[in-house]
This record gives C-alpha cells, sequence and structure tokens, in this order.
C-alpha cells in the first residue's frame, strides 16, 4: 500500500518532465534562431533525463517486471498524471516561453523542498534537478523580460500568452492523495506551501516585463486525476508510436 | 592530483580508467571529468560508481559501455552503478583536465560568481580560446552540449564553447 502510493507520487512528478520535455522537444528542428533551437532541446533532454531518474526508481519500487520505458511508453492517457500546463500545444514562440517560465518557477521551489524528502532517491534526484532548473528558469525568465518588454507586438503576444496559460496555475498546487500520504511521511512537498512564493516570484518578473498580472478566480483543474485536455491523446500518439508499432522493440 | 581529488579509487585501475575518455569532449579522460566516484576491485571485479554531468547527458551510456570494454581487454570484468547523489560539480574537474580542455578550444568553468557574471553578461572575463582576448560576448545559455554555453570573441569573431560552472 505504502510502495504503490509512493509509486504514484513519483510518477506524479516525473510525468510533469517527460511531458513538457516532450512538448519542448518538439521545437527541435524549429527554433526561431539556431542558438534558440539548441536551447530548447537542452532543456528538453534536461527534463527528461531527470525523468528517466524518476521512472527507474518508479520501476523499482513497483517490485513489477517492468522498466522506465514500459512508464514512459505504455501507459494509456488517463494513467499520466501531468498537469494540463505542461501538455499545452507550442502555438506561437511566447506561448512556448510563458508555458515554460510558469512551471520553471513552480519546478524550481518544488525540487528545493524535495532536496530535503527523507526518500534518499527523490532527495538525491531533486538535488541534481535544482542545477539544470535554474538555468531553465534563467532562460526563459530572460525571453519573458525580452519578449514583454520588446515591440508592441511581441508584448501583445506575450500577454496574450501569458492570459491564456494562467488559468492552469492553480492546479500546480493541488494537493493528491498521494501527495497528501507521502507529505505526513516526511517524503512529499507540501504544495500549499509553495503557493504564494510561486505567484510573488511570477508578479515581480511578469512587472518587470511590463506585462499585467491576469485577474482570474478560475482555474482548470484534471490532469493530476487523469483527465486530459484534448491535446494531451496527440502528444502521446507521437510519444508512444514506436512502442506501439514495433511492441518491445529496443534501441 | 587526480588522486586527491577521488580518494576511493583503487590505485592499481587509475591507468586503465585514464584511457576513456568522455566521447564529446574525447581530450578529457574521465578522471578528468571527475565523473568517476568510486572504482574498486573486489575479487578479480571491478565495480565502478559513475555519476552524470547533468541528468540527461547521452554521453554516460556510451561511457558506462566504454568503461566495461576496457576492463574486458585487460580481462577484468566491470559493473558500472550509476550514481546521483552527492551531485556533480565543475569543482571535481581536475586542473590538468580543465587545461586540457581549454587547448581543446572548450573554456573551462570560471569560478561560481564570476560564472554568473558571465552568463548573465555583466562582466566580459570569459577568454577566447583561439586569441585569448576577453573581449567576448554570451552568444546562448546553452550550447551544443548540456553542459556548455556559447560565445564568440569580439576580436577575432570566433564563436567558442564555455563549460558552464555547475555547483
Amino acid at each position: 500500500m505504502k510502495d504503490e502510493m509512493l509509486y504514484n507520487y513519483i510518477l506524479g512528478i516525473a510525468d510533469n518532465s517527460l511531458i513538457l520535455g516532450q512538448r519542448f522537444g518538439e521545437l527541435c528542428g524549429h527554433g526561431p534562431s539556431l542558438e534558440t533551437d539548441i536551447a530548447g532541446t537542452n532543456i528538453s533532454l534536461d527534463l527528461i533525463g531527470q525523468t528517466r531518474s524518476y521512472y527507474q526508481y518508479a520501476a523499482k519500487v513497483s517490485k513489477k517486471d517492468i522498466t522506465e520505458d514500459d512508464i514512459a511508453f505504455l501507459r494509456l492517457e488517463r494513467e499520466y498524471r501531468n498537469v494540463l500546463l505542461v501538455e499545452q500545444p507550442n502555438t506561437h514562440f511566447g506561448f512556448t516561453i510563458a508555458r515554460q517560465y510558469l512551471f520553471d518557477v513552480y519546478h524550481l521551489l518544488f525540487l528545493n523542498e524535495l532536496q530535503h524528502s527523507k526518500d534518499e532517491t527523490l532527495a538525491a534526484i531533486a538535488k541534481k534537478g535544482i542545477k539544470e532548473v535554474s538555468y531553465h528558469k534563467r532562460f526563459s525568465g530572460d525571453w519573458i523580460k525580452r519578449l514583454g518588454d520588446g515591440t508592441e507586438e511581441s508584448h501583445e503576444k506575450m500577454q496574450e500568452a501569458i492570459n491564456g496559460l494562467w488559468r492552469y496555475t492553480d492546479e500546480l498546487f493541488e494537493m493528491t492523495e498521494a501527495d497528501h500520504e507521502m507529505v505526513a511521511s516526511g517524503i512529499g512537498v507540501d504544495l500549499s506551501q509553495l503557493k504564494e512564493t510561486y505567484y510573488e516570484e511570477l508578479t515581480e518578473l511578469l512587472t518587470e516585463a511590463t506585462l499585467e498580472i491576469p485577474e482570474r478566480k478560475y482555474f482548470s483543474y484534471g490532469g493530476k486525476k487523469g483527465v486530459h485536455s484534448e491535446h494531451m491523446g496527440y502528444l502521446l500518439s507521437d510519444l508512444q508510436y514506436m512502442q506501439r508499432t514495433y511492441p518491445n522493440m529496443q534501441w | 592530483m587526480t588522486i586527491d581529488l577521488l580518494p576511493n579509487i583503487d590505485t592499481q585501475l587509475i591507468e586503465i580508467l585514464e584511457t576513456v575518455s568522455d566521447p564529446e569532449i574525447p581530450v578529457l579522460s574521465v578522471l578528468d571529468l571527475g565523473v568517476i566516484r568510486e572504482a574498486i576491485e573486489e575479487k578479480g571485479e571491478v565495480k565502478i560508481k559513475l555519476t552524470p554531468t547533468y541528468s540527461g547527458c547521452p554521453a554516460m551510456d556510451v561511457i558506462g559501455d566504454d568503461l566495461k570494454s576496457a576492463f574486458a581487454k585487460v580481462g577484468k570484468k566491470a559493473t558500472v552503478e550509476l550514481v546521483l547523489s552527492p551531485a556533480w560539480t565543475t569543482d571535481w574537474m581536475s586542473e590538468a583536465g580543465k587545461r586540457k580542455m581549454e587547448a581543446y578550444g572548450i573554456a573551462a568553468p570560471l569560478e561560481e560568481t564570476a560564472d554568473k557574471e558571465a552568463l548573465l553578461g555583466n562582466k566580459k572575463i570569459v577568454k577566447c580560446t583561439n586569441c585569448g582576448s576577453t573581449n567576448t560576448h554570451l552568444v546562448s545559455q546553452f550550447g551544443s552540449t548540456a553542459c556548455k554555453a556559447l560565445f564568440k570573441c569580439d576580436d577575432c569573431l570566433e564563436p567558442f564553447d564555455y563549460f558552464k560552472c555547475l555547483k
């Protein structure tokens, strides 16, 4: 029972990284400039690398005969526990950056707490991740400023992206059953404690980027329960294509 | 010098470990890079603990395989375990390694505060590996691999990689 809860908890963390890595990775070869393209793929690589560490650990915890690949490629849509924010498609570059930044700020706050986890493996993955995610946030934050405080058009597009994605931010702090259990046993992070700092940090940077903070009372939830947006199925069909077409294939 | 940094490596294994290099930066051995955290020989079997520079570093699988085959060549069986904690830092790179890297055309990591100043574009301190000028600027915080940033020299106009400081 406890192992199953830990398994669910690990997937909850890992799926965010996998899906965001997959999304940003879709821009590989399509970035607005060579340097940005490379930056995007590097960030995706970090995220997928972190995911691998989590999934390898989850496979061990499950005590079943499964590997990281089974977890990544062979689950159904409803079994992925990532938040809605990370699965939103790349529309324009400003949107991709806004999605990244909204997640990066949360991600760093989260890992900063997870490094104190009583679970040694999770703490180790977090410590490693902090170094990488600090770079991600610096990159996405710089672009928010550059585009927000840029031309009239870039400002407008960035504001539109922030407004569009804002409704997915509250879900980051939604506590699942696994979250509650893991906080109680000293393994997990109490997400509600991160919320205030998160919005403070966003407000500071968005203000500097001459952007307005959206006023929103209603938020979208569901990802953590496996109820995803319509975009998720398309993403998974790309992600899972090889394993579905050639079952058990290996590189 | 590498021995000081890596007290948990059996001395008789060093010679073979030196022959295994980073596939992306072939002038650096795994010892220069500081990714070997432990290498001990027990009952004829070599046990190695390897730590990644970055979580997603694709070179890790290659390095693991290279280590096994390097020991296989001398008739020893090696097992490689990936360890994440404590997380790798650029401090674990050897001084000799940093010099080799510079000669190879990659600027070595500065210490932490200087690195931040450089990557934020506040100070011109990263030395061009081509002409030695510090009149350089950051082109991108992310370079050809996860561990590098891309710089350009404003004197000789050559682009070059800078190995990011990771602490």
